[in-house]
Parts: C-alpha cells; sequence; structure tokens
C-alpha cells in the first residue's frame, strides 16, 4: 500500500501518467456496465409486467444511465474525449463492460416481435446490482477523492434499486411452479456470465497497486456472501461457482448483443454528433 | 478598499441566497432550492457569482433546468456580471437537508416529507399528508421522479407522493 496518496483532482491524476491510465480503465468499466445495462433497462420500456413496473424499472436505467454519465464525465476530464462521445462514438471493441450486461433481454428485437424474459431480468438486475453494491462500498475507500464522493452518492439511489429486485425475486421463488423454474433457469443463465462482474481487466494490478479499488478476490467474495444469502433467503438453492462467458468483456471482447446495443443507442447521435440537444 | 470590496462581495452573497429563495425545485413548485437543502454555497467575487448545488440524485434530469433557473435569477441582481453553478457531491445531499418549515409546504402539495435522522435499517413509515393516518401502503418505490414513491392511504382513501428517505 506504498502508493496508497490521496488525488484530488483530475489535473493531480493526470501528473502520473500510470496513475491516470489505471484509473481511465477501472473508470470505463464502471461506466459501460452501468450504460449497457442501463440501455437494456430501458429497452423493457412498455413490455414490463405491469404499468407500476415500467415507472420503476424505467426510474432505475434514468439512475444507471445517471450514474454512468457520472464516469464518462470523469474520464472527459482526464482529457479523454467528450462525455456523450467517449459513450456514443466509440466501437463495441472500445467498451469494457462485463458480457453479462450486454446480452440481450431475450427473443426477438425491441421493435420487431420482443418475446423478453422477465425472470432473466431480474435475476441479471439483481445479481449486477448486488455486485455494484460491493463495488460502489469498496470505492468509498478510493484513493480518488471525486471517485469516492460520487460513489457515496450512488448508494444512496442503488439501495432502492436492491430493495425492488428483492421484493421481485422472493415473490417469484416463492410463487406458481412456473414461475420457479423460469427463476431457476433464469439463474443458470446468469450464472454462465457473472463470474466475470469481479474481473478489474489487463491493468488489475495498477488499480489495485494505485488504491482505486480494492482487489479482484475481496469483492468477489463479498458479492458471493451476500449473494448467497439472499438466494437462501428466497429458499432458492445455491448454483455454486459462477462461471464466465468465452469472451473477455473486461479485454474488449464481445458479442454481436453489444455490437446491435451500441449502433441502437448510438444512432441519432452518429447523425449529426455536432447537434445541440 | 479591501475591506470594501469585501463588504459589497458580501453583500452580494446575501443578495443571491435572497434570490435563490425563489427558485423553486422544477418538480416541487412550493418549495426553493434553499428549502431543499441543495444550494450548498454561494461565493461572490469581483461581479462573478459562483453557486454550488447538491443534487437530490445524480441522474436527475432537471438538473440542467435547475442551472438555467438559477443563472436567470441571480443575472438580475445589481452588480452581478457572471454566474457559475456547479454541481457537488462532497457533502452529499441527504434528506435531512430538507429544512423543517418546508416539510409543512410539502404535505400541502400532498407529498409526505421523508422521515428525519432515518438509519439504515429503521421501518419507513409514511403518514398521509391529507389525513395524517399511519394507515397507509406503499404502492410504488419509484414514482414520477427519482426522489419520489407512489404511496395509498386508507384511511381517506387518496393516492399521495412521498420523499424517499436518502441517507
Amino acid at each position: 500500500m506504498a502508493d496508497r496518496v490521496l488525488i484530488e483532482t483530475a489535473e493531480q491524476a493526470k501528473q502520473n501518467q500510470e496513475y491516470a491510465q489505471a484509473l481511465a480503465d477501472l473508470l470505463f468499466q464502471l461506466a459501460d456496465d452501468d450504460f449497457i445495462l442501463a440501455y437494456r433497462g430501458s429497452e423493457w420500456l412498455g413490455l414490463a409486467p405491469h404499468i407500476e413496473e415500467d415507472v420503476a424499472f424505467s426510474s432505475m436505467s434514468q439512475d444507471m444511465m445517471g450514474h454512468a454519465v457520472m464516469f464518462y464525465e470523469m474520464l472527459e476530464s482526464l482529457g479523454l474525449g467528450k462525455a456523450d462521445d467517449i459513450a456514443q462514438l466509440r466501437e463495441a471493441k472500445d467498451f469494457r463492460n462485463a458480457i453479462l450486461v450486454e446480452r440481450k433481454n431475450g427473443a426477438g428485437e425491441y421493435n420487431d416481435n420482443p418475446h423478453y424474459d422477465w425472470a432473466y431480468a431480474i435475476v441479471r438486475s439483481y445479481v449486477y446490482g448486488l455486485y455494484k453494491q460491493v463495488r460502489l462500498e469498496a470505492l468509498q475507500q478510493s484513493t480518488y477523492v471525486p471517485l469516492a464522493q460520487v460513489s457515496r452518492k450512488m448508494m444512496t439511489e442503488h439501495r432502492y434499486h436492491l430493495m425492488h429486485w428483492q421484493v421481485w425475486l422472493n415473490q417469484l421463488a416463492n410463487s406458481t411452479k412456473d414461475a420457479r423454474q423460469r427463476l431457476e433457469a433464469a439463474i443458470a443463465k446468469v450464472w454462465q456470465d457473472a463470474g466475470e462482474l469481479s474481473d478489474l481487466g489487463p491493468s488489475k494490478e495498477q488499480i489495485v497497486r494505485f488504491g482505486l479499488i480494492a482487489g479482484e478476490e475481496i469483492l468477489r467474495q463479498k458479492w458471493l456472501a451476500k449473494t448467497r444469502e439472499i438466494f437462501q433467503s428466497a429458499g432458492l438453492n445455491w448454483p455454486g461457482e459462477p462461471g464466465t462467458a468465452s469472451e473477455r468483456g473486461r479485454a474488449g471482447e464481445h458479442t454481436a448483443d453489444l455490437e446491435q446495443a451500441v449502433a441502437t443507442l448510438s444512432e441519432v447521435y452518429r447523425i449529426d454528433p455536432a447537434a445541440s440537444w | 478598499m479591501a475591506q470594501d470590496l469585501n463588504q459589497i462581495d458580501e453583500r452580494l452573497e446575501a443578495t443571491c441566497w435572497e434570490l435563490l429563495q425563489e427558485v423553486k425545485d422544477p418538480e416541487i413548485p412550493v418549495i426553493s432550492m434553499v428549502e431543499m437543502g441543495m444550494i450548498h454555497r454561494v461565493q461572490a467575487e469581483g461581479g462573478i457569482v459562483k453557486v454550488e448545488v447538491l443534487p437530490t440524485f445524480v441522474g436527475c434530469p432537471a438538473l440542467e433546468i435547475m442551472k438555467k433557473n438559477i443563472t436567470e435569477k441571480l443575472a438580475e441582481a445589481e452588480g452581478i456580471e457572471e454566474v457559475k453553478v456547479d454541481f457537488i457531491y462532497d457533502p452529499a445531499w441527504t434528506s435531512d437537508r430538507i429544512a423543517l418549515e418546508a416539510r409543512d409546504k410539502l404535505r400541502s402539495f400532498g407529498i409526505a416529507p421523508p422521515p428525519f435522522n432515518y438509519k439504515p435499517g429503521d421501518s419507513w413509515e409514511v403518514k398521509c399528508p391529507y389525513c395524517d393516518s399511519p394507515f397507509t401502503q406503499i404502492e410504488n418505490l419509484f414514482g414520477p421522479a427519482a426522489c419520489r414513491s407512489i404511496l395509498y392511504c386508507r384511511h381517506c382513501k387518496n393516492p399521495f407522493e412521498a420523499l424517499k428517505p436518502i441517507y
């Protein structure tokens, strides 16, 4: 922990190129995870099981999009381009989100016969949310002070997301046989990718050495312990160690699903990036 | 001379605080941003005023509107050449920052105020802003704005909103 010096501003961060690079690498992961999952959440608009859920889900997606904006703005302050451009003009290979958040919501397309999987939405949002909680808690100790500050603020919002998904998980787990089976299938599907969440990417050593966030193993153990407790209280079987997809999103390897997401979400922006919104 | 300038700055700051009382929360038009506890600091220096604002929610879509409203309102003051509005996150805005007198205004607007000094794990009991009954239920944690939930009073049978405890 010899390198644990608090960095108060972007200007200060930029004085140490290695630090700024590690910080940027971490910020891309944080931003892209929230951004892409918020996008997938927004694709549920009008399709959620009932109108109250439509309001709740869009509200949470809006919060997450807001969190992504904060991280993109931090990247902007490090001199990596305009926040909007970073979000919308990169190619899929430049994204650092975990594969779990980019998967489509289910069969079909938003505008063409969407047969989305609600159980998958619940489990993915909740499992990601539980990891995000651990990550935000860890970021409170980050040597990059602006990051610690916004993480503290994000936690006040995120706790309501967790409450919301917990209600859904408990209700489906203790509902009909059909609901239970769908939930278990969704857990199995989420579990194939979930192991990558705690991956800090190719620059993990620098990220941890500079005290930007706790190490992968600490994050992973805390997250798994919490998730296990929640599954148990809902009466769900523990699926064991989570797996990882064959692509590594944290290293810029992605599925065709992300290409579709990026093409759709940036379609209007790309027509005229200079337009004022 | 330097002291005179200081006094001018201080007077300007006081004027700004008064004017800011007139800038309402765009989503709750009965409450000012000052009463919401969102104005952290006002600093005047030679005609340039810097206002530090604490957002209630990071992704609040009303932030740009607030910025515009603050800038336009303060431009009315004599001696102001430029207004700078910064959103800051330290200290974090919490619902305890809402002024006590503003809580009654919220009720009159049909919004139950958040509990004071709320701690993690506390239960969130909400009294109906219309009839004061505690016999209420949460219909949706998420309401028309990120900071509000939708509830229903089983006593007077009115739907209403409540500001979430943010802590």
